[in-house]
């Protein structure tokens, strides 16, 4: 699966898609192929902080639980409901109708976070490692 | 075919809710004799309880029973868990009148035994551990560690240096971060060498003014011996933090090595696991905590101590962390671990950790090739191989532990440590003969063989047992928790 030009990513494999002083925030195809099937999705209301870096959700599949690290800092404006509803739209759409939650962003995107070339080579050497 | 199973046993059985009929009854009471009175507190919501005969009842469960799978079926290779043999001479000293019949609220002038007994395996498990203080009162593992760290706490609170993290290295136990955070502390990851052990420079750089304890499981849950032990300590003691050993996989350990000795400022031992008290299903778990002399303050209360040279129990511990279980722990483990080391003596006790580490070298060189070695540091008691010799084929590592089911043994640990993708954690026991462990090799190079050959023979397993492969998403995704009955 393709990862979109105008998504910057993290090194823990979320992707942030910046739109004016908005962003989705997400779990790449690469994240969601190591963790396997989704089964439950928890994300906090509308309204929580998120600091670049520390974790806001977390993600369970028959696999493992994990935490989601947030690529910005900023205040969480929408959570995606349908995602909540259905966890197995991880599987199917990551990049897309899987975005998590929508933040007000505090300032810029942070200018560590990878672009998709970089991005693209980052989960190459991850894959080269195994 | 060389195979321990050709078909499971198979007995179709209906629910005891299912069998009743009214009228039916297990025992017979004589006539009701006085006023009949309302149950307090009956929920009348809840009817059609089963009404169904001894011998109804008594084949029901024998039937479910032969479903089973234990460790007194077969080999039991679930790594990091210690699956061995539970020594029949531990039940017969723990169902011994005075001690079966025993009850936590006997007063202390009349459980001079028990008290006995505790004490006796205090100071074996302290000469094992090389400990100085220890306290039995944890019901399992993850408790015990949390006891441990809460001493921790405890401890650093009290030399005024209350610090804000716990190290927990890549490859530990879930149930270490988890006990971290629950005592209140932030866990930060410390990233494995490509030996699978702990980074010194990551360490050095990590071990701050701000990290209360590492957390260290020694073997690690890759079976490898973190061979730096003592600079690891050294590190952390001088950083002013104290070093946790989460003593699962002790039994690779004892009689050979003790973590007193090597740095270890407060550990937690399995009595399930490395002393043979029964694991799982079996029965309750105990999670004994040893710390060494700073710490001892702060033990759970009661401590057991002695009074006119017999063993006693204090709760004038004004500085303890408290009560963390009821009463003095599952006593009953007590007595079976007791029971275990003294039939094994110092002697046996050697001899069944050079076994343990014996028999995961013994799996591990013969499955060596079939499947991947993603570490290739020398193993002790369990080793982890990966599926990444099966994927290209289609077969994960979930899919080999089913199919070794239809083999007729218990699978191995999938997918842990996190650290190898695909792990697949075997960890024989002492308990395995030769001839058995090459019944277990046989059908995992026959499956390793089955996976190049007919790989969906492998994905679709299991095959013989009364139930085949599960759904295990749409079990997570929309969990059916209740039986209800046809209406």
């Amino acid at each position: 699966m393709p990862y979109p030009s105008n998504y910057r990513y993290t090194t823990e494999h979320e992707w942030v898609a910046p739109q004016g002083k908005t962003a989705r925030i997400g779990i790449t195809d690469f994240a969601q192929h190591q963790l396997g099937d989704i089964v439950f999705v928890e994300l906090p209301p509308v309204g929580t902080p998120l600091v670049a870096g520390q974790a806001f959700g977390t993600v369970e599949s028959v696999k493992a639980v994990s935490e989601v690290f947030s690529p910005v800092s900023g205040k969480i404006v929408k959570i995606n409901d349908a995602l909540v509803k259905s966890p197995e739209l991880i599987n199917q759409d990551p990049h897309g109708a899987a975005w998590m939650v929508e933040a007000e962003l505090d300032g810029e995107v942070p200018a560590k976070l990878m672009d998709t070339k970089a991005y693209e080579q980052f989960v190459a050497e991850a894959e080269a490692a195994h | 075919m060389p195979t321990r199973a050709s078909r499971h046993i198979v007995q179709n059985e209906p629910l005891l809710f299912e069998v009743s009929a009214p009228g039916k009854q297990g025992c017979q009471l004589p006539p009701l004799d006085v006023p009949p009175v309302e149950l307090a507190g009956a929920r009348p919501e809840i009817t059609d309880f089963p009404e169904v005969s001894e011998l109804e009842v008594i084949r029901h469960f024998t039937r479910l029973s032969t479903w089973n799978y234990g460790v007194d079926t077969g080999i039991y290779p679930l790594g990091s868990c210690t699956m061995k043999y539970n020594p029949r001479i531990n039940e017969l000293v723990t169902r011994l009148d005075g001690l079966g019949d025993g009850h936590p609220l006997q007063p202390e002038a009349l459980s001079r035994g028990a008290l006995r007994i505790m004490d006796l395996l205090s100071r074996y498990l302290l000469e094992i551990t090389g400990m100085d203080a220890i306290t039995l009162q944890p019901a399992a593992g993850a408790q015990g560690e949390l006891t441990g760290i809460l001493l921790v706490r405890a401890a650093l609170a009290a030399r005024g240096d209350a610090r804000r993290k716990v190290l927990i290295p890549d490859s530990a136990h879930g149930t270490n971060p988890a006990t971290a955070a629950i005592a209140g502390y932030q866990v930060e990851n410390l990233k494995s060498n490509p030996a699978g052990t702990v980074d010194m420079a990551s360490l050095e750089r990590q071990m701050t003014a701000d990290v209360a304890a590492l957390m260290l499981t020694n073997p690690n849950t890759l079976g490898i011996f973190e061979a730096d032990i003592h600079r690891i300590a050294d590190l952390v003691h001088e950083r002013g933090g104290m070093l946790y050993m989460d003593g699962a996989n002790m039994n690779a350990l004892v009689g050979r090595s003790r973590p007193g000795d090597f740095g270890v400022d407060v550990m937690h031992l399995n009595l399930h696991k490395t002393f043979s008290t029964p694991h799982g299903g079996g029965g309750p778990g105990a999670g004994p905590v040893a710390v060494k002399r700073e710490l001892e303050p702060f033990l759970p209360i009661p401590v057991l101590t002695r009074r006119n040279g017999e063993p006693a129990l204090d709760y004038d511990r004004p500085r303890s962390i408290g009560r963390v279980r009821a009463f003095y722990g599952n006593f009953g483990m007590f007595t079976r671990a007791l029971a275990y080391i003294m039939a094994n003596g110092c002697d046996g006790l050697k001899q069944t950790t050079e076994d343990a580490v014996l028999n995961a070298n013994y799996v591990r060189k013969k499955l060596e090739g079939a499947y991947a070695l993603p570490y290739a540091t020398p193993s002790m008691h369990e080793v982890v191989f990966s599926d990444a010799n099966q994927t290209a084929q289609g077969v994960r590592t979930g899919d080999v532990a089913k199919r070794l089911i239809d083999y007729g043994f218990h699978p191995y640990t999938v997918s842990f440590p996190l650290v190898v993708r695909g792990a697949m954690m075997i960890e024989p026991t002492e308990s395995a003969s030769q001839a058995e462990l090459d019944e277990f090799v046989a059908a995992m190079l026959a499956i390793a063989e089955e996976a190049k050959t007919q790989p969906e023979l492998v994905t679709g397993a299991p095959h013989t047992t009364k139930i085949g492969r599960l759904d295990e998403v749409a079990a997570a995704r929309q969990p059916h928790l209740r039986w209800q009955p046809k209406r």
